[in-house]
């Protein structure tokens, strides 16, 4: 090997080592030993005892962990949906020069970097059932008032709308950016020909959005099959298990029951589950989306 | 963050729609205004009745149908005064504020300078095993948070940080998504700067911090603002490596605090505003930053 070689190799692992080092530590080694105590009985405070794959037989027969999983394809087949096509239509309209656009933008805008806790305790105090505004606003128009948050039947929706404000602006972003992308003379070409301006969006502008619409649903549906922060601060998967999705159920198997290699498994289905659902999109997406980024 | 890398070919679009949010121009009226007043309202709403609620008394959270607080503005500024005050004293806010800070400034200066270090030399540097880094580093993204969860608590259990901000810090300070990002932008560069640099006599080390990473400014800033968002709003891993108030982040701290005040909303709605209005400042002053950084990263709070 000749000298200006060897101090290439040296040079490079010398750039990677610290990269190398924290994530050989806290993202190789996590990996393989969570598939060990997946296999294992373990409290996660003596050392774990093997059982083969009886965590993942157990969860099979767990009703629980089921209706976890059926809660949780409830709520990602209605965020995903409301909030691509909320976002889509924001973002069509957001995108053109108009007065006080910077304030629709910045009210958009502000809920993305609103943190998950913080948003929860907003809505938990908008759907308070004895004082919350929305149950006043009911009032107004002669409805009863609801209990939200503390209804089996209206819980989870309620968790939907809260995490559609928190995740629309993100949308209307990855929207945004694309949509400056597409050139105006399309548009205008289509005009020209004599296309409605509907027509023209419908036609142009959304068949080039294709490859936005498809990250955005692989990216949201990621993002909602591991649902947790707002379910710890509003229901703690209640009421009833109405709100129990299937990361709320890991963590309260890890951390109330300790059952570490149990919910390591569930953690490994979800692995599975998320990992299928994106492939699914993608192959879905090959066939219906004809533009490439 | 694995579908990330689809991405970065739009980033174009994402710096357009930055630019063009510097633009400031007067237009006539027009009849989008009839469907985006009602979308920004409803969007500003759930903040005005936060910052509502935080100006009112304790009494007045508690009447049905709800109303604006009363004596406008001397009784308003005095709940203020009550309620911020009565939240800053009842829970240790300043502590929760300092370690959120030295928890984010860590983890970006350290995602900065690793992510910077390694993403340069996947890109540049022909090293033995350069490739099969890469794999592993583009697998480590795919896997979802909670597979790795459990163990890299034993881990920081073995390292004895557990209850500690070296557990915040430690896990995060490098992210192989940041990693992936400069990566794909180094590999983007010109190559003949450098060269010119390299033959002038300069070091690997000396040409990336001089010639490379100055011309870097904007997915630098998108690395920066995506640990900041992600570090700062972060609450499971939170959650489950700390146990004790002094070393609580704000998150953390915002959720404890609601679980004890539920009944006392205006001293609730005074800390969550406190926790919000920091990341709220910067993303205003730096939005247009803060908009690349989502379109090309996907970290939100």
């Amino acid at each position: 090997m000749d000298r200006l070689l060897a101090s290439e190799h040296l040079a490079g692992w010398g750039f990677v080592s610290p990269a190398v080092i924290l994530i050989a530590l806290f993202g190789v080694v996590p990996i393989v030993w969570s598939v060990v105590l997946s296999f294992q009985r373990n409290n996660l405070m003596t050392p774990g005892v093997w059982i083969g794959l009886a965590n993942y037989r157990r969860l099979m027969q767990d009703p629980l962990f089921t209706q976890s999983i059926r809660q949780t394809i409830v709520y990602t087949a209605l965020f995903v949906p409301i909030t691509i096509a909320g976002s889509l239509a924001i973002a069509v309209a957001l995108n053109r020069k108009l007065i006080a656009i910077r304030l629709y933008r910045t009210a958009v805008f502000a809920p993305v970097v609103t943190s998950t806790v913080a948003t929860a305790v907003i809505f938990l105090w908008l759907l308070d059932p004895d004082f919350g505004i929305v149950n006043a606003m009911l009032h107004h128009f002669g409805a009863a008032p609801q209990q939200f948050f503390q209804s089996t039947s209206q819980a989870l929706f309620c968790i939907v709308a809260m995490t559609v404000w928190g995740w629309l602006g993100f949308g209307v972003i990855i929207y945004l950016a694309a949509l400056q992308g597409v050139p105006r003379e399309l548009l205008e070409a289509a005009e020209i020909d004599g296309a409605t301006r509907w027509r023209a969006f419908r036609r142009v502008q959304l068949p080039l959005l294709g490859p936005t619409t498809l990250f955005l649903i692989v990216w949201l549906s990621i993002n909602a099959l591991q649902l947790f922060d707002e379910i710890y601060v509003t229901t703690r998967g209640g009421p009833l298990h109405a709100t129990t999705v299937v990361v709320y159920y890991l963590y309260t198997q890890a951390f109330n029951y300790f059952h570490a290699g149990y919910a390591t498994a569930i953690a490994y289905v979800l692995f599975l589950g998320i990992l299928v659902l994106t492939i699914v999109e993608l192959l879905v997406g090959r066939r219906t989306v004809h533009y490439r980024s | 963050m694995s579908v990330g890398m689809e991405r970065i070919d739009e980033l174009g679009g994402a710096a357009a729609l930055a630019a063009e949010l510097k633009t400031r121009r007067w237009h006539r009226p027009s009849g989008w205004h009839v469907l985006l007043l009602p979308v920004a309202l409803v969007m500003a709403f759930p903040f005005v009745w936060l910052i509502v609620a935080s100006i009112s008394t304790l009494a007045e959270t508690r009447t049905f149908p709800p109303s604006l607080p009363h004596g406008f503005p001397v009784q308003w500024l005095t709940n203020l005064w009550h309620n911020y005050g009565d939240a800053w004293t009842q829970a240790p806010f300043g502590t929760w504020v300092l370690n959120t800070t030295i928890v984010s400034a860590s983890c970006v200066i350290g995602n900065l300078v690793f992510c910077s270090l390694a993403g340069y030399a996947l890109a540049r540097i022909r090293f033995f095993g350069n490739g099969a880094l890469f794999l592993v580093i583009l697998a480590t993204i795919m896997v979802p948070f909670q597979v790795v969860m459990i163990p890299t608590l034993l881990i920081i259990k073995h390292l004895g940080l557990v209850d500690s901000l070296g557990a915040l810090i430690a896990p995060n300070l490098v992210t192989p998504f940041g990693i992936f990002l400069l990566r794909q932008f180094f590999k983007t560069m010109p190559v003949e700067i450098e060269e010119a640099a390299r033959i002038d006599g300069a070091s690997r080390l000396g040409t990336l911090v001089k010639v490379v990473l100055p011309s870097m400014g904007a997915p630098l800033a998108t690395v920066g603002i995506m640990t900041l968002l992600w570090t700062w709003n972060d609450f499971l891993w939170p959650l489950i490596a700390i146990q004790t108030p002094p070393h609580m982040t704000l998150q953390l701290g915002l959720q404890q605090f609601t679980s004890a005040h539920l009944t006392n909303w205006p001293v609730l709605m005074a800390a969550t505003v406190m926790t919000q209005i920091p990341m709220l400042a910067i993303f205003i002053v730096a939005q247009r930053w803060f908009v690349q950084s989502l379109a090309s990263s996907g970290v939100k709070g």
